[in-house]
């Protein structure tokens, strides 16, 4: 299991460490500071074997985490706990930072005091946590107070106390996807796929139960079959329906519950978190095509001309758009000539960026620019990186629809109608690029 | 309140500052200065000084103070073990508290405070912890108990803390069970032969159903623990999988990975043809893509685990190759893995996307990376036949490129190719050879040499090439040395008219100027062949050669096999076994694929892959094993004889006390046989006994039993029984034992040897289908010969039974007997035997196969002993 923890800042300073089993001693935390923190050449892998002790470790800005051990732990499970352990700690104080980690050390030695138990990681929601753990100390509870703690942090609802109460119940669901796409120069789509979240901010009182429907073909098929809904449903959805590939639940949805009917249903946790993510690879809408031209004119000269054309309904709006079209390290001058929007050329990133505010569905801009090379005698060809696109559009660009939420809490009097729920769907674009 | 200094140095004024601060009658001074005292603490200064004043401390009702004192003492306690003691009161009256929290945290702490006096003490409160109401209380009491195992094994056992443990397996809050399982996993690792997870259908029924409920860390541990189990037919193998797949929607990619490991496992049982295998491989292959959404370094681990799976079974992720293209803004290991994966995947449906991506590859920037996607073009070629045209002409295309290591690798796969496809390219030659000069790695000039001295016969001007590279001959690195010398006496044997003078300059050069033994020995053996024979010699050089084979990197079946039993772990990332990277009894323990059907032992062939080829030594086949088993004379073993006591401390060096033992072993207990004299004017008394840890974990089952004082001139003798349980360190020579003995006077310490048969446990006899399937499994490498000299005996097998040494069968070959014997230790390593012993020969040769080699020498120690007894 995990033997142990420290935290460094970006010189290799410790700020945290906490060992947890005998067989790590102080000389690990140097090792790791000598080997890896101030290694000459680059760490080429999150995992590093030295001296039969294995470190694994990710960085959040310039602060290292480093988890230590000498036994075959589970690998997945340690960067996994890293991620909920940068989670809890910016729940508790922000943003990752020298400063902040200085300031609250107490604080982690605390956090991690509860959340691994000679290594092993115990309760890590942040919303059980903090009844907790404060750091004002949790002095006059009453018992009944503390077994309600307990019997959370150990409970099969972890994430949810008893006894919310909102006088008006509320949700939001925000339909967030990311499209990725990698285009070859001839406009052939190498990959695409689209990673969706569902994130849903809910102020429900008591315990409620939730059931959440969406467009899946899988559900709706199986749903037809079943003769639940009728003849006028199935033509209402059946066309829209998408193929999810793959989709990873919240720990509150009952898993079993969806492998055998298909069906979303779990008691939510309090305020906002992220239900499910799902990934879908079949009929995505590409929000915009990137059509490139790059001419090499002699050896000190370069003509690029790009095209972007947008392919949704002309009503809707998309928005921050960014197109950046990567130029040679040698590159002494660039004019630039476009259409609409700003374009520049930023020296220091070896790019032109070229930023529009606004651009409605069906339409197309284009951008020109000349591009002046210093000669060298490097062998080396420039690489041509591709041209990467940002932007955001109002809608989902894998076709997901939200069906409906229902909401049942049996014990208090408010039924499903009387809860107002919101939804929306916002498309961002995820790794875009196309080679040119 | 928060500007506590990080960067001062602890002088003593320092000390003196925090000591007044420590004991000042304001609790918020007091505070604040256990603070800095932690602060200090972390960046590794030694403020081990300030203990009495911290620990003072410790009597509070904020809990925020008494947790930063715990933490104090969790680090220092082990330096100051007897200033630890004042502590102890106040974790035993905390134990008691009302608050479930306080409670749960004395317990917690007690546990990680490794100081043997307080864990006498930790006993009391951890039982009533394990049996306590509250369930939060529970589940920390069930993680100490694995706490405490790692501080005193002895002491758990001895105090039914396994037991309460098992129990609570059956516990109504999941998480306790989470815990329990995670801590008997953790104890069962270091026993390997005790039965302590009990895995059977009900107490499987119990995690099962644990699964649904607990938090994604516990479903870690359950499912980690389920992998462990063999179902016992396919029937109940497809119940669980039923129940694990849910799991693979998990937004948690460990637990995903860990019910990836469960299927892959448990799939093996399944018959092929059923329809739920079909549907199984099916829902395997989207969540392994999905992981690849998640942060780079899940990325990297789950990258490496589907290398594994791949090479396992490769129809999860056939038609998934898209997914595996490498992305401009991935980490270097995530691309590097995936181009692994992208070749391993690449088959003649996708062979036209896979070529364009790794063009495209090569004309990165990362120097590695693009290497790698160049080699992987020239395997694209050798795997798949119809791509091997555009393969060579888009490596043509990048030597165009005249990027120095594009070129330099491009030829190195090009040289793979014209091996796999004779005289179908030779085309290209000509472009290669206008590189000739760009060339400086060896590898790549070797290849080019080859090149030049295998088709010799259609370049005009390969003497001159090859003589070019001879002017630096003594430069080159051997690689290139030996390829040049091959390449001219090729040439030589091709073109022999014009070539004579080159071939005497470079044999001349091999042989007489060169300090190297291979390149001196080949030099001599062409020299020899061409001198004597021509046309052997040419027979011999150009020879047809043995085909390539398509896969490379392919992991042998065996590891290939526990690896996949190690899904999601370390081992799974390095690719590696956990004994080569864990010290201790930990990675001893191989884990194995279980074998579809009931009937079939023999794993390899199971699991479809190839069998691994004949041991050299003879084997029988089944039938004759069975046969022979009937000419087993089955008398009584005889009773093994015992070992003269040896001086083990000479009195000179312990102050009058002489130690003289022996080991025996009587019914299944390991005793340590002492005597004990007194040589001294004066009486000894209050003696005591400790080992250094050692690699069979020996430890004293009890205190030493010298009951009155030893007077001057006196001897006792005290037979001590042993047990395997205590801490295991791997000690040179392995069956070596570091012994301290205490008396009234000093501490005395001494080393002895312990023969290794005391560890050969009572049931060693392997079953027979059981011992053919181990001995096939074992590689090779694992066998060792011996020779036992000098041996007269009539009945070895009775005598060596008598040792625990157990003969399983006999057989007869060409007046060769040979008898087959399976040994086993206390801490479950199997040890597998061949006895050859051949009529009127009194020497007998004995081969062992095990798992862990390094035991065979001691075990044929212990055989000659023995035998010749």
């Amino acid at each position: 299991m995990i033997g142990g923890l420290f935290i460094y800042n970006h010189k290799g300073e410790v700020l945290i460490s906490r060992v947890y089993r005998d067989d790590i001693g102080r000389n690990a935390v140097d090792a790791f500071r000598v080997n890896v923190i101030h290694a000459r050449q680059q760490v080429r892998s999150p995992v590093t074997n030295i001296a039969r002790t294995s470190f694994f470790h990710v960085k959040r800005s310039n602060i290292w985490l480093a988890v230590v051990t000498k036994q075959n732990v589970n690998a997945a499970m340690v960067f996994e706990f890293l991620y909920k352990m940068c989670d809890v700690m910016a729940s508790y104080f922000g943003k990752i930072s020298e400063e902040n980690i200085k300031n609250n050390f107490v604080l982690i030695y605390e956090l991690l005091d509860e959340i691994l138990d000679f290594g092993y990681p115990q309760n890590s929601e942040t919303g059980s946590l903090k009844t907790f753990i404060t750091q004002q100390g949790i002095k006059g509870q009453t018992k009944e107070e503390q077994s309600q703690i307990t019997s959370q942090v150990t409970g099969q609802i972890g994430w949810r106390r008893e006894g919310i109460k909102y006088r008006r119940n509320e949700l939001f669901l925000d339909v967030l996807e990311s499209v990725n796409l990698l285009m070859s120069p001839q406009g052939q789509v190498l990959s695409a796929h689209v990673s969706g979240r569902v994130v849903m901010k809910s102020y429900l009182s008591g315990m409620p139960e939730c059931k959440f429907g969406m467009n899946d073909k899988i559900i709706i098929d199986k749903a037809g079959k079943g003769g639940v809904t009728n003849e006028a449903g199935k033509s209402t959805s059946g066309k829209q329906s998408i193929a999810i590939d793959d989709c990873t639940f919240n720990q509150c949805v009952r898993l079993s519950k969806f492998d055998s009917e298909r069906s979303i249903s779990f008691i939510p946790p309090d305020g906002e978190y992220e239900l499910m993510r799902y990934r879908t690879t079949k009929d995505i809408i590409l929000p915009f095509r990137v059509i490139p031209l790059v001419r090499e004119v002699g050896r000190t000269k370069l003509e690029v001309k790009v095209v972007i054309k947008s392919n949704f309904k002309p009503s809707l709006l998309a928005q921050k758009i960014e197109v950046r079209i990567p130029t040679p390290l040698n590159t002494s001058g660039v004019q630039v000539i476009c259409m609409k929007g700003k374009a520049k050329y930023k020296a220091s990133e070896n790019a032109i960026v070229w930023k529009i505010k606004r651009m409605a569905g069906m339409k197309e801009s284009q951008i020109s620019a000349e591009i002046e090379l210093l000669p060298t005698n490097d062998k080396k060809k420039w690489a041509r990186p591709p041209i990467s696109m940002n932007f955001e559009v109002p809608f989902a660009p894998s076709g997901l629809k939200v069906r409906y939420l229902k909401v049942f809490e049996s014990k208090l009097n408010y039924s499903d109608h009387d809860v107002i729920k919101w939804v929306r769907y916002i498309g961002r674009s995820g790794i875009y690029e196309t080679r040119c | 309140m928060r500007s506590v200094m990080f960067r001062f140095h602890v002088c003593a004024g320092e000390i003196f500052e925090l000591k007044a601060e420590l004991n000042s009658d304001k609790k918020e001074k007091k505070k604040e200065a256990v603070k800095k005292v932690i602060a200090s603490m972390t960046v590794g200064k030694d403020v081990s000084a300030l203990f009495p004043d911290v620990v003072n401390c410790m009597q509070t009702d904020n809990l925020e103070l008494k947790k930063l004192v715990y933490l104090y003492l969790m680090n220092y306690a082990k330096s100051q073990p007897d200033m630890a003691i004042m502590a102890v009161n106040t974790f035993v009256k905390d134990c008691e508290d009302p608050n479930p929290l306080i409670r749960a945290l004395a317990v917690r702490t007690m546990g990680c405070i490794r100081v043997d006096k307080i864990t006498e003490y930790l006993c009391e409160p951890l039982r009533k912890c394990l049996k306590d109401e509250d369930p939060y209380v529970r589940k920390t009491a069930a993680v100490c108990v694995a706490k405490l195992h790692d501080i005193n094994a002895q002491l758990v056992e001895d105090q039914g803390f396994l037991d309460t443990l098992k129990d609570l397996i059956s516990d109504s809050n999941p998480m306790v069970v989470a815990n329990a399982v995670a801590a008997l996993s953790e104890i069962a690792e270091s026993h390997p032969n005790s039965n302590l997870l009990d895995l059977n259908p009900q107490s499987i029924n119990k995690l099962l159903t644990a699964l649904n409920e607990c938090t994604e860390w516990g479903q870690i541990f359950i499912l980690d623990c389920l992998a462990n189990y063999t179902p016992r037919d396919d029937r109940e193998s497809q119940s669980i999988c039923e129940r694990v797949t849910p799991r693979l929607s998990h937004a948690n990619s460990a637990v995903v990975l860990s019910a990836v490991k469960v299927l892959m496992k448990f799939m093996e049982m399944l018959p092929k043809d059923l329809d739920y295998y079909g549907t199984l491989l099916k829902k395997l292959a989207p969540p392994l893509v999905t992981l690849l959404s998640a942060e780079p370094e899940l990325q990297y681990v789950a990258l490496r685990n589907i290398n594994l799976i791949v090479q396992k079974r490769p129809e999860i992720l056939k038609h998934e190759m898209k997914v595996f293209f490498v992305k401009y803004n991935d980490p270097i290991y995530v691309k590097l893995e995936k181009l692994d994966i992208m070749i391993r995947l690449a088959s003649q449906a996708n062979i036209a996307q896979v070529l364009a991506e790794l063009k495209e590859y090569a004309t990165e920037v990362d120097v590695d990376f693009v290497r790698k996607a160049v080699r992987a073009i020239g395997r694209c070629a050798i795997k798949v036949e119809q791509s091997a045209e555009r393969c060579v002409s888009t490596l043509l295309d990048l030597i165009q490129t005249k990027v120095n290591y594009v070129v330099q690798e491009a030829i190195v796969v090009i040289k793979d190719i014209f091996r796999k496809y004779p005289n179908k390219y030779e085309s290209v030659i000509a472009t290669l050879c206008e590189n000739l000069d760009s060339l400086d790695e060896p590898e790549a000039r070797a290849a080019m040499i080859w090149i030049v001295g295998e088709y010799a016969e259609r370049i005009d001007n390969a003497d001159e090439l090859l003589e070019s590279f001879l002017e630096g001959f003594h430069d080159e690195s051997t690689q290139v040395q030996l390829q040049l010398l091959t390449a001219i006496v090729k040439l030589f044997l091709k073109k022999p008219t014009e070539t004579q003078e080159l071939v005497q300059q470079v044999l001349s050069l091999a042989t007489q100027d060169s300090d190297n033994p291979d390149l001196r020995d080949r030099g001599y053996i062409y020299w020899r062949l061409l001198s004597t024979d021509p046309v052997a010699a040419k027979e011999v050089v150009l020879a047809e050669k043995p085909l390539i084979s398509e896969e490379t990197d392919l992991i042998e079946p065996t590891l290939l096999e526990e690896l996949i039993c190690h899904i999601g772990t370390l081992a799974s990332v390095y690719h590696k076994p956990p004994s080569a990277f864990v010290e201790g009894s930990r990675g001893v323990m191989h884990k194995r694929l279980p074998a579809q059907g009931t009937e079939c032992p023999d794993v390899g062939n199971a699991a479809g892959g190839s069998a691994p080829e004949a041991a050299p030594s003879i084997i029988p086949s089944q039938g004759d094993l069975l046969g022979d088993l009937l000419n087993l004379d089955l008398a009584p073993p005889t009773t093994p004889a015992v070992l003269l006591p040896l001086v083990w401390l000479p009195a000179m060096k312990a102050k009058g006390l002489e130690i003289s033992g022996t080991f025996a072993r009587r019914a299944g207990v390991i005793q340590m046989e002492l005597v004990l004299t007194n040589k001294a004017m004066s009486v000894m008394t209050d003696f005591a006994i400790q080992f250094n840890r050692n690699s069979f974990g020996l430890a004293p089952a009890g205190p030493l039993q010298v009951l009155t004082p030893l007077g001057p001139n006196q001897t006792i003798e005290v037979s001590l029984p042993l047990s395997t349980v205590g801490p295991v360190m791997k000690m040179d020579p392995l069956n070596n034992l570091q012994v301290a003995v205490k008396n009234n006077i000093d501490v005395f310490y001494f080393s002895c040897q312990y023969p290794i048969s005391m560890l050969f446990v009572e049931d060693g006899k392997m079953e027979r289908q059981v011992f053919l399937a181990t001995w096939k499994d074992i590689p090779n490498d694992n066998e060792s010969q011996f020779q036992i000299q000098d041996c007269h005996l009539n009945s070895a097998s009775n005598k060596l039974q008598g040792s625990n040494i157990f003969t399983i069968a006999k057989r007869t070959v060409e007046g060769q007997d040979m008898l087959y014997m399976s040994i086993k230790l206390s801490n479950g390593i199997w040890v597998l035997a061949e006895l050859k012993v051949q009529a009127g020969n009194p020497n007998y040769t004995i081969s062992l196969k095990c798992r862990a080699p390094e035991v065979s020498q001691c075990v044929f120690q212990c055989y000659e002993a023995v035998l010749k007894n």
